[in-house]
Parts: C-alpha cells; sequence; structure tokens
C-alpha cells in the first residue's frame, strides 16, 4: 500500500486550519502576558463567553450576524477590562502563582455563569460563514477550517499591524520591554495592563465565535485553552512570533496525531510535546530566556 | 490571657502542643471524633469520611505546595494511581487492606519522584504546566491500559477486609479512614520538626540559599514530590476502598485544582490550613445545596451544579484578593484576640 499524500495533505491542512485558530488565542495570551506579567488560564473561558455571548444575540435576540459580531466583541472587551480592574489589579505585586490561580477561579466562574444562564447542553451557532468546501489543487478542507483560518490570519496580521503602528500598541510594547522606564517616560502603564486586558478579551471573543462555528459550543470548549497554553509555552511566553509558530505546529501536530493513532492520543501528543519543551527548553522557542533555573 | 508558656528545653520550645488547655482540647477533639458516628446518620457519615479524605490528601498537597513551595496540579493524578494500585490489588489479588493502602502510597510516591525530576529544571509556573501535562498523560494511561486499569469502564473495588470483617457500609470503614487520616496529619505536622522537614521549608524560602546553606535540592526537592504523592496515593486508596468503583474520570483537572484550591482557602504552609481548608471546601457544595433548597425556585436542582461551580471559582479568588494566607489566618486573629484579651481589645 502506498503512502496515501492527498490524505496527509488534507489532514495537514485541517490542521493549520485549527492551528490559525491556536495561533490568534496564543495572541491574546501573550498580548496579556507581555503587559502584564500574568498567565491567564481562563483565556479559553474568556473565548467561550465570547462564543456564547455571539449566541445569545444571534439566535436569542435574531440580530444580523455582523451586528451580533461587533456585540460579542464588545463583551469580550468589557469583560477583560473588568476582570483586570477587579481582580487582577489588586494583586499587582503578588507571586506570579497567585495571580496564576486567581486566573484558574475566574475560569470556574466563567463556567458557571455559562452554565447558569445557558445551561450544560451544547449549542450550534448559527451558520454564517459560506458553505461550499474549498479545493485547495486536489485536497479537500471543510469551509468553515478555512474560512475559521482565514479569519484567524487577517486578525493576527490587523493586531501586528495595529502593535507596530498605533501609539497604545507602542506604548504596550514599551510597557512589556521595561515598566518602570515606560512609566517615566509618561506612559500611562495601569492603562496600558486595562487596554492589553480589553484587547486581549475582544480578540478571544473573535476566536471563540470562530471556534464555536466549527465545532459548536458547550460549557466544556474552556478546554480549548489548555491547548493554547501548549502553544505559548512551545513558542514563549512573551513571544508573539512563537505563539504564531507554535500554534501552527501544534495545530499540525494534533491533526497528525489525530488522523494516524487516533482521537485519545490527540491530547496525549500535546503535553508529552508540552512535557519535551518545558525539559528541554523551558522559554520556549523564541521567549526570552529569563526564567530562574534551579 | 495565655501564661505558663515560658519554655525551659530546646525540645519544649519545639513542642506541637505547649499548654495543658491545648491538650485538652484536643482530647476532646479525639473524643468527639470517636463518639461522632455514633450520634449520626449515614449522610453525615459519608460526609465525615469524604472530608477525612480530602483532609488527608490535602495535607499532602500542602507539604509539596505550602512547605516545599512546588506548585503541583497533579495532585488528583497521584489519587488516580493510588486508587488504581488499591483497586488492582484488591481485586486480583485480595492483599490485606492496609497493604493495599501502603502499596497505593509507595506507587503513587514512584509516580511523584518521576514527575517531579522537571522540577529540578523548571519551577513556578512552568512546574504547576508540566504537572498539567503528567496528570493528562496519568489520565490516558488510566483510560487505554485496559489490561490492568480496565480501560473506561474502570474497576469495581471489592470492600476492604479488616480482621476479618468486611467494611462495606460508611460507619465501618470511617473506622479504617479516620484514624489513617490523624496518623498522616500527626505525621505532617511532626515532619516540619525534623531535619527533612526544615530543609522544605528552606527551599520554599529562598532555594538558592538552601543550596549554599548544604541542602541538597535534588534530593529534597524529589523527596517533597514522593511524600506529597504518598499521601495522595493513601487518599486515593482509601477513596478506591469509600467509592468502591474507579474510572479514568473520577480524579479529573478539577480535582487538582479543588486540592489548590482547598490549600490556598485554608491556608498554604500550616497543618491546620489544610485540614481547614480541605474541611470548608468539601463543605461548601452540601451547604450550598441546604440553600439552593430552601430557595423558592421550581429548578433548583438546575441551578445547583453551576452555583456550586461559581462558588468554587469566586471562592479562590476571593481568598487571593483578600485574605491570602487563608482560614489559618483568620483563626490565628481568633486565637490572639482572646491571648491579648484584657489588654488589647
Amino acid at each position: 500500500m502506498s503512502f496515501d499524500w492527498l490524505f496527509l495533505l488534507e489532514i495537514s491542512l485541517a490542521g493549520i486550519g485549527t492551528g490559525g485558530l491556536y495561533a490568534l488565542t496564543g495572541l491574546c495570551f501573550v498580548l496579556i502576558y507581555k503587559a502584564t506579567r500574568v498567565v491567564n488560564l481562563a483565556i479559553g473561558e474568556m473565548l467561550m463567553i465570547g462564543a456564547y455571548v455571539f449566541f445569545a444575540f444571534a439566535v436569542g435576540m435574531a440580530l444580523p450576524t455582523w451586528l451580533a459580531i461587533l456585540g460579542a466583541l464588545v463583551a469580550g472587551g468589557l469583560l477583560g477590562a473588568v476582570v483586570e480592574r477587579t481582580m487582577i489589579r489588586p494583586m499587582l505585586g503578588e507571586s506570579p502563582i497567585s495571580v496564576f490561580m486567581v486566573t484558574v477561579g475566574l475560569a470556574s466562574i466563567l463556567v458557571g455563569l455559562v452554565e447558569l444562564v445557558w445551561g450544560a447542553n451544547p449549542q450550534r451557532l448559527p451558520e454564517f460563514m459560506p458553505q461550499d468546501p474549498v479545493m485547495i489543487g486536489e485536497a479537500f478542507i471543510a469551509s468553515k477550517v478555512f474560512y475559521g483560518f482565514v479569519v484567524a490570519a487577517l486578525l493576527v496580521a490587523a493586531v501586528l499591524l495595529v502593535f507596530r503602528f498605533w501609539r497604545g500598541g507602542v506604548a504596550l510594547r514599551a510597557t512589556a520591554s521595561d515598566q518602570a522606564a515606560a512609566y517615566s517616560m509618561g506612559i500611562n502603564v495601569p492603562r496600558v495592563f486595562s487596554l492589553s486586558w480589553t484587547f486581549a478579551g475582544a480578540l478571544a471573543a473573535i476566536a471563540g465565535i470562530v471556534v464555536g462555528a466549527i465545532g459548536g459550543i458547550s460549557s466544556t470548549m474552556g478546554v480549548f485553552g489548555l491547548s493554547v497554553l501548549v502553544v505559548v509555552i512551545f513558542g514563549g511566553l512573551d513571544s508573539v512570533l512563537g505563539a504564531l509558530i507554535g500554534g501552527l505546529f501544534i495545530g499540525l501536530v494534533e491533526a497528525w496525531a489525530g488522523a494516524y493513532l487516533g482521537g485519545e492520543y490527540e491530547l496525549l501528543v500535546t503535553f508529552i510535546l508540552l512535557v519535551l519543551i518545558l525539559m528541554v527548553r523551558p522559554y520556549g522557542l523564541f521567549g526570552t530566556a529569563e526564567i530562574e533555573r534551579l | 490571657m495565655r501564661i505558663g508558656t515560658a519554655p525551659q528545653t530546646y525540645a519544649a520550645d519545639h513542642a506541637l502542643l505547649d499548654t495543658r488547655t491545648q491538650w485538652a482540647w484536643l482530647a476532646a477533639l479525639g473524643l468527639a471524633l470517636l463518639a461522632f458516628p455514633f450520634m449520626v446518620d449515614e449522610y453525615w457519615l459519608y460526609l465525615a469520611c469524604l472530608v477525612a479524605i480530602n483532609v488527608a490528601s490535602a495535607t499532602g498537597l500542602n507539604i509539596l505546595t505550602g512547605y516545599t513551595g512546588l506548585v503541583s496540579l497533579g495532585q488528583a493524578a497521584f489519587m488516580g494511581l493510588g486508587a488504581y494500585t488499591v483497586a488492582a490489588l484488591e481485586a486480583r489479588f485480595g492483599t490485606p487492606a492496609l497493604l493495599n493502602l501502603v502499596a497505593a502510597g509507595v506507587v503513587a510516591m514512584a509516580g511523584g519522584a518521576i514527575v517531579g525530576i522537571p522540577s529540578l529544571r523548571v519551577k513556578g509556573l512552568y512546574l504547576a504546566i508540566a504537572t498539567i501535562a503528567a496528570s493528562f498523560i496519568a489520565h490516558f494511561v488510566f483510560a487505554n491500559w485496559t489490561a490492568v486499569t480496565g480501560g473506561t469502564a474502570g474497576l469495581s473495588v471489592p470492600p476492604a477486609r479488616l480482621f476479618g470483617l468486611a467494611l462495606d457500609t460508611s460507619f465501618r470503614i470511617y473506622w479504617l479512614i479516620v484514624p489513617l487520616t490523624v496518623l498522616m496529619v500527626a505525621g505532617a505536622a511532626n515532619l516540619f520538626r525534623t531535619k527533612i522537614g526544615r530543609a522544605f521549608i528552606a527551599i520554599r524560602d529562598r532555594d538558592i540559599s538552601a543550596d549554599v546553606l548544604g541542602i541538597p535540592l535534588l534530593r529534597y526537592k524529589l523527596l517533597s514530590f514522593g511524600l506529597s504523592s504518598f499521601y495522595a496515593g493513601v487518599a486515593g486508596g482509601l477513596w478506591a476502598y469509600f467509592f468502591r468503583v474507579v474510572t479514568p474520570e473520577s480524579f479529573p483537572l478539577l480535582m487538582s485544582i479543588f486540592f489548590l484550591a482547598a490549600i490556598i482557602v485554608g491556608g498554604m504552609g500550616t497543618i491546620l490550613g489544610g485540614i481547614l481548608g480541605a474541611v470548608f471546601m468539601t463543605m461548601v457544595p452540601e451547604l450550598l445545596k441546604l440553600i439552593v433548597g430552601w430557595l423558592p425556585f421550581d429548578n433548583a436542582a438546575v441551578v445547583l451544579s453551576p452555583v456550586r461551580t461559581m462558588v468554587f471559582g469566586a471562592l479562590i479568588v476571593g481568598f487571593l484578593i483578600f485574605e491570602p494566607h487563608g482560614l489559618a489566618e483568620i483563626w490565628r486573629r481568633v486565637r490572639r484576640f482572646f491571648h491579648l484579651y484584657p489588654f488589647r481589645t
């Protein structure tokens, strides 16, 4: 039996499609980490909230899709801002582990909130992306995965441009490289903290809508965040480039593991990879090597 | 006011309890634990056993996280190791219960030492994430090593037998679980009067200084992981005897978060904190059940589970922000008030 190259290609394309979403979510994560040094384990749950708010607007209130997306965007941003103000700001200067645990608690609160408001049963988002399958050469990709990847790629590009040229983006990068210096240059560092969480929340909401459109939404879709955690560890917590490459790579690896070993191996392979990275290069491929080692 | 507590010797200075009053209170607590099963119904016995198991496991995690400063989100996986060891030994070989429990501890200890290896290279958050990975890998093994673990269907566990008596009710197994938990907690309390425990604390406070002072970090970090996992393993073994069925889904990541939350809420780095936290976190869902039951909702049962999840998260966040040293600190404040009573009001 010859090796089925077409199958490999299709699997790889699907993997890259998922990888695009990982990259986008990883970007939210890195954004928060760079600005505030908070490892946000609740990123998957923030995604979920975005998807559910979209669901509420689009199905519950029957708003047009674009308005529902806008609503989810605003809600995600608000959520980020509120969380930063009420939970993260008071923890300033505490040990990173405490702040990490705060986000673990936040994840639990968000899951409870979703189950309370929308119930624990999975829901389907309305179809809003083109339906016809996409062919690249001979390979077939599900249209949702393809358009999801396109959306993710566009957003990532937009974010990169914004942080290159917009004043707020420059302020954020300055804060990331040296808080005290940034502050003494007149940058309002606390506002940068708020900004990064707001921005990440809004981005996560969009990512959540796309993830939800592909796989449906449920109160357990926060598990997506665990894969994203692997992505950012792989790429380096404070590296945008790392999140992008890591996202695509982990997406590919998961797709291959799922196709050739079986679905239950997806997470296993991801986490074994995670352990290996932590043993060999704990600060990730592109991260700053500042971790205390002992 | 507290009087008569001027220690004359080094040993007296390091005693766990230094006044007669404290011994009296402890005796009272012991008597209460002895009398408890005769005075309450099945439901409270069930809760008492569950609380005792959680206290044992939380105390174990406290050794690792509270005293050695190594954060682990793998406690549930180690409990799983212990539970599966007990289940497999009991179902296949029918070895004595106490031996199985020790075996459970030892197997979990070995697992903990392996998971602890990354702690030599990474710490803090990275270590926490490595233990998340370890618990997923353990879950995979539980679910897929069908020959030993029974796959996703899991294993059912025959009741523990002690002195020819089958411990098949909450009343009977109480006499196995609670004494073991008391023994383990007392062991942990005494551990921190010894060289090993002091080494753990030194590593937590500043590992580089500890290294300079001649504490071999490698050995003591692995030892801390091992001890903590031993506690988790025994607790998991008790869990298996108590619930009598073990499946891969019995020990989710959420359970590890539960234990970490318990020692945060209780107070990290104090024995009392581990106990208070585990009791509190186990009782809160029951309390919520009561409260939601009183509320005039017709769909109370539907609301309960999400409310529980939310309260669980809110407790973690609230304690970290407002009372980072946990319930043990509140307890200390209350005590100090009485110690200083007539002078400071």
